[in-house]
């Protein structure tokens, strides 16, 4: 791999983050005296000053900056006011759910996207192709709050076919995962149905069909490899949009993961668990958005070589 | 040549489903402007004796509220209407603030270069790093919430994209024959750019516009779904959703109404969105 890429892609990996964590301590302290907020009205003007020493809050505001810095780089974003646990702690508790949700997801709404967005563009304007466009469509036009509501009616209220909501068996994970895969789904069908498109008319396929290849052998072999950079991208590109439907979805089936954690903390203004989680989520993009870009180089050897010399 | 002539042929006119979409949207326009004169009854109205009332087509539904009552005994379809109205107005002012700044911040990185440039999209970069609604909640955490903060945080969604595309879009228009001639004539850089530059770009700015504006009611409606949004008395299509998932079992409709509300009303724009889509950038027809 060439190394001027990587280092390019970690440099700009480091600077989201440090962009991430300057951006927390400016609206925090825009918010106001951290001290004033922490200890009751009614303190004594010495406890308050000892408490602000303890804090590091009479340094200036650039030690206080610096101090800040490296406490989060050690994960240490303070106490949480509701159980006085590190904050930290309880957000790693809450970890596990997430990620089993959102790999579930990930697994259902690539197993679904993927086929039909070929399947559509094989059958480009014919009824297969609009059934599933209008489908895709449907699926990220649907707020998923909505629909994991109409799920819990009709699964869980109406036909009481599955638990409405909490956490446990395989069962409980059914309605979530379909709320969340839903749009993501709907985004990778129309995404690799136009990265299939672009690929199936170029004169490499027209070529493998002269040669007597299948169609099966054509999509497999010579149209998956050459339309899988845009459907990494999206796949990249989505995560966000993912974390964001894992925060309300978990809400709706009330799944003890990250999301609802975060929700929860957010209405408390527990400060030092909402800025764990968006430090959190702020290294997953990160990490994420990186391997997208190592993927492509994977996928690509064209980017490998670097933009000036592109060589076939 | 003939399947192309073909299928350009189509799109000339409005499909069926995209015609729909645009009379619904009409409505819901017309329902934005109306609600007050619309609602039979004022929104935050509560009438105790009659709470939980089902809609005309149940049992036990009364004609004086056609779409039922919530728990409060408070009418249905003035709520619905009353919601629509400030869903859409959330959406459209953040939608018009968001697009603004991110123009205003495209047009500045192409026309400034160097290190502006630089800066501009190191933040764009950033911003689309980080999930919105992750940085939304934050910052509703740490400033609490009101009103203010909660437009603003609307008109923030998005302009990265923006700033994004008008850049990319003046870089190119810039080196165009009319460009240069109009900076020839001794045109300052203000007027060239609202008056030459930003019409000749407009098609695809405005088709983001049109992608946009039903992701910040998703926004808008999903934070007031959580009760980190709009907050009572006022009322928001998420906001009464909110509510509603509380009755799911005895008074389904309480949920059920707002959310078609929302999901016709994204579902009609992302239909329209893509049909602008494919009729102004000729890369589309395919």
């Amino acid at each position: 791999m060439n190394l001027r890429y990587l280092v390019i892609k970690l440099l700009r990996a480091a600077f989201t983050l440090w962009a991430v964590v300057t951006f927390v301590f400016v609206v925090l302290r825009l918010t106001g005296d951290p001290a004033d907020q922490l200890l009751p009205d009614d303190v004594a003007p010495e406890i308050a000053a000892y408490y602000r020493s303890l804090w590091g809050l009479d340094q200036t505001i650039w030690q206080q900056y610096v101090r800040y810095f490296a406490a989060a780089l050690q994960g240490d974003f303070g106490i949480s006011f509701r159980n006085g646990l590190p904050a930290l702690e309880i957000i790693w508790q809450r970890v596990p759910k997430t990620l089993e949700l959102g790999s579930a997801t990930f697994l259902t709404a690539l197993a679904i996207g993927i086929p039909l967005g070929i399947l559509a563009a094989l059958h480009r304007d014919r009824w297969i192709d609009r059934v599933t466009m209008g489908l895709a469509v449907f699926g990220f036009s649907m707020p998923n709050f909505f629909l994991g509501i109409l799920l819990i009616l009709l699964f869980a209220l109406q036909w009481r076919m599955l638990p409405s909501s909490g956490y446990g068996t395989w069962e409980h994970m059914i309605l979530p995962v379909f709320t969340l895969a839903t749009a993501f789904a709907g985004a990778i069908a129309r995404f690799s149905r136009s990265a299939m498109l672009e690929v199936l008319s170029q004169e490499y396929m027209r070529t493998a069909e002269a040669e007597g290849a299948g169609l099966g052998a054509r999509v497999w072999r010579h149209a998956l490899p050459n339309a899988a950079v845009p459907i990494v991208t999206i796949i990249g590109f989505s995560l966000g949009g993912m974390i964001g439907g894992a925060v309300v979805t978990e809400n709706v089936f009330a799944w003890p993961g990250v999301g609802r954690l975060l929700t929860n903390s957010v209405g408390d203004r527990d400060l030092a668990v909402v800025q764990g989680i968006v430090m959190l989520v702020a290294v997953t993009m990160v990490l994420a958005n990186l391997f997208v870009d190592l993927a492509y180089g994977w996928l690509d050897p064209r980017v490998r070589v670097g933009a000036g010399q592109r060589s076939r | 040549m003939t399947s192309i002539s073909r299928s350009r042929h189509k799109r000339l006119g409005m499909p069926l489903p995209v015609l729909f979409a645009a009379g619904f949207l009409l409505a819901v326009a017309s329902i934005a402007a109306l609600a007050q004169v619309l609602a039979p009854f004022p929104y935050e109205e509560t009438n105790l004796l009659y709470r939980l009332r089902p809609p005309f087509w149940m049992e036990r539904a009364m004609d004086a509220h056609p779409l039922g009552t919530d728990k409060l005994g408070r009418d249905v379809l003035s709520r619905l209407l009353v919601a629509t109205q400030v869903s859409i107005a959330l959406a459209l002012l953040g939608t018009l603030i968001g697009a603004s700044l991110g123009m205003l911040l495209g047009i500045l990185a192409a026309h400034k270069g160097g290190w502006v440039d630089e800066a501009i999209m190191a933040l764009v970069d950033w911003q689309a790093a980080m999930p919105f609604l992750i940085v939304a909640l934050a910052v509703l955490a740490f400033f609490g919430n009101n009103f203010w903060l909660f437009l603003a945080l609307m008109a923030l969604f998005g302009w990265e994209v923006y700033a994004r595309l008008t850049r990319g879009l003046i870089l190119s228009a810039r080196e165009q024959g009319y460009a240069l001639a109009v900076r020839a004539l001794g045109a300052k850089p203000g007027r060239l750019y609202a008056r030459h530059v930003l019409p000749n770009v407009a098609g695809p700015l405005i088709v983001q516009l049109s992608l946009n504006f039903p992701q910040t009611i998703l926004l808008e409606t999903s934070l007031s779904f959580l009760g980190l949004g709009i907050q009572p008395p006022l009322t928001s299509l998420g906001q009464m959703l909110g509510e509603g998932r509380d009755y799911l079992l005895n008074a389904w409709w309480l949920a059920v109404l707002p959310g078609a509300m929302i999901f016709l009303t994204t579902l009609s724009m992302s239909l329209i969105g893509d049909w602008l889509r494919t009729r102004l950038d000729p890369t589309q027809h395919r």
